[in-house]
């Protein structure tokens, strides 16, 4: 039997996609712009600052917005969807637009970081609120056998809203000085002043939406929960089916999720020393090409199910990750680079006082035959006495702009994992859904949804470092976390979880 | 299967203290006064194990229901929900 969709199903999409994606823009922007961030309201030397700063990275992620997930799920599952949704959606607009007026360290003290603080905290428990509602609002208007290919447009938003945070910082920074972009009432406000734009189109369509009929019918005979989080975790039947969810399936879709997505740009700038606008246009080509296929295996998963392409993409991830990661490290070393007889683009030298001697540091571009361009800095120490003795310190090769074969080649590694990215992601949110009654369902989808990125996706780049401090001979070492908690998940997810296939039915 | 099932949540309420362990070695390990990156500050590992031990309680819950076969059957969520069905 052909399954009819609702009217205006295209417009339920949209204007829950939108919001969504607008949520994820607001929050990635904090995290792109974190350097910028860290020098305006966080600056160095100081103990409170350092303190405030650590608390804005680790507590919003880890500790809010799971806390987020049960504040704003509890009052999705009471007052509906739409209401609560909609009020994620103004929290998250305003508090990243302050961000971008908050007046800077210098001219408020210590007064800035702590409202910085105090927004970030407050933007993480409106993301904690926002998706549950979005998917959950999007699944109740679809008709079975088709909840995996609405949601999966839900699902591209945290992509789009990656590429769209991007693009515009990418944009600001290409049409102005850096001095400009990172002066105190400099370019880096720009995405956060934008938001409230974004912010109010999204809240102009989404006031015009319909309550989930679902929900609707179910607050109209009076059958929705008084107390949520009680049976949601306080009744075996569900709560079974909260920990199946994260430890079978979201845990894993977390570290996949993470580690393709962020782990992947952080370690071509951080570890490959790519340059900044390169490392950016490479996740953005591996992005946008890739981001239809949330779409695409959203939709399969109601032809043959959720659980196997949700854990094929984990799979693919425990095995391919360190050849991937690798074959990155491999392309962009400058040893082979060196060998070469190079042509010198630019010299540039700086000397510096320490004490009685001299410290110089000197950077030279230089482009490779066959196109690629490095820098290397040199730091010598030039000592007084006795007499002057140079002695080489440090060489650092930074600032790689690859040549065109190399890029593609990023592009490639990079748009594989992120293919990983939408198997494990791309049916998540029609999987969770299905996992839990209506009235109830707000709060038990958010939490472990939260849980498995927030914190075990969000823990990706601190246990890299941790990794990488233990174990120093390995680069690739810090891996070793996504891949053990994405094998551990497969092997949950494959005995714990039955394919859904087998109860879904036209 | 179910066999198998049952006797994995042994692994699973064993793994939970471990993490734990390991977790709170690797805090003690690695906080130094002088240290300047995440892994060497208290805040972060005391956020971290705070959440993390609730995460790892509920992963013993798992294992014990995994061993007691509350997975044996109905493993897999329903996709047509009770309360759905008629709407």
């Amino acid at each position: 039997m052909a399954v009819k969709a609702p009217s205006g199903i295209v417009k339920i999409i949209f204007s829950s996609s939108l919001g969504t994606m607008i949520e994820w823009y607001d929050f990635y922007i904090f995290g792109m712009l974190a350097k910028t961030i860290s020098v305006q309201f966080f600056p160095e030397g100081n103990g409170t600052a350092a303190l405030l700063s650590t608390l804005a990275i680790f507590a919003a992620g880890f500790i809010v917005r799971p806390f987020g997930a049960l504040v704003f799920g509890r009052m999705g599952d009471i007052i509906g969807r739409k209401a609560t949704f909609l009020i994620t959606l103004v929290i998250m607009g305003l508090s990243t637009f302050l961000i971008g007026l908050v007046p800077g360290y210098k001219t408020i003290g210590l007064a800035a970081p702590l409202l910085v603080l105090l927004l970030r905290l407050v933007q993480g428990l409106a993301l904690g609120g926002e998706y549950g509602g979005a998917a959950t609002y999007v699944a109740e208007h679809a008709p079975a056998g088709k909840r995996g290919f609405y949601t999966s447009w839900i699902q591209t938003t945290a992509t789009l809203g990656l590429f769209v945070a991007l693009g515009i910082i990418m944009f600001v920074k290409a049409n102005m000085s850096d001095a400009a972009f990172n002066s105190e009432w400099g370019g880096w406000r720009y995405p956060f002043w934008i938001s409230i734009l974004l912010v109010g189109v999204s809240v102009y369509i989404r006031q015009r939406m319909n309550e989930s009929p679902v929900f609707a019918k179910l607050k109209a005979e009076k059958k929705t929960s008084s107390n949520p989080l009680n049976e949601s975790f306080g009744k075996k039947q569900n709560f079974k089916m909260v920990l199946l969810a994260l430890f079978g399936a979201v845990m894993g879709q977390g570290v996949i999720w993470y580690t393709g997505q962020f782990y992947a740009q952080s370690f071509l700038e951080n570890t490959v020393h790519l340059e900044f606008i390169q490392n950016r246009e490479i996740m953005l080509w591996a992005i946008g090409l890739a981001t239809p296929f949330f779409v695409v295996f959203g939709w399969l998963s109601d032809k043959i199910g959720r659980k196997w392409i949700i854990l094929t993409g984990m799979l693919l991830g425990v095995i391919f990750y360190r050849p991937i990661f690798n074959s990155m490290l491999k392309a962009g070393d400058e040893k082979a680079w060196i060998m070469t007889t190079n042509e010198i683009v630019k010299e540039s030298f700086t000397m510096t006082a320490a004490g009685n001697d001299s410290i110089r540091t000197a950077s030279t571009t230089f482009r490779t035959p066959d196109g690629n361009v490095y820098t290397q800095k040199m730091v010598d120490t030039l000592y007084q006495s006795p007499g002057v003795i140079s002695q080489t310190q440090k060489i650092t090769y930074t600032n790689k702009i690859v040549n065109r074969k190399l890029f593609f080649h990023y592009i490639l590694l990079v748009w594989v994992m992120i293919m990983f990215v939408t198997m494990v992601y791309g049916p998540i949110a029609a999987f969770l859904v299905e996992m839990f009654p209506v009235k109830i369902r707000y709060t038990s989808m958010s939490l472990p949804y939260h849980i498995g990125n927030g914190v075990f996706g969000g823990l990706v780049p601190f246990i890299a470092t941790l990794l990488s401090a233990s174990f120093l001979s390995d680069p690739l070492v810090g891996l070793w976390y996504p891949i053990g908690i994405a094998a551990l998940c497969f092997v949950i997810g494959a005995f714990y979880l039955r394919n859904k296939t087998d109860i879904i039915s036209e | 299967m179910n066999t198998f099932k049952r006797i994995m949540g042994l692994v699973w309420l064993a793994l939970a203290p471990i993490i734990i362990f390991l977790l709170v070695k690797a805090a003690i390990d690695n906080i130094t006064m002088g240290g300047s990156k995440d892994i060497n500050q208290p805040i972060p590992w005391i956020i971290i194990i705070s959440i993390f031990t609730p995460i790892a309680i509920g992963f013993m819950i798992f294992g014990y229901y995994c061993l007691s076969g509350e997975y044996d059957i109905e493993g897999c969520p329903g996709a047509l929900l009770p309360d759905e069905k008629n709407s």
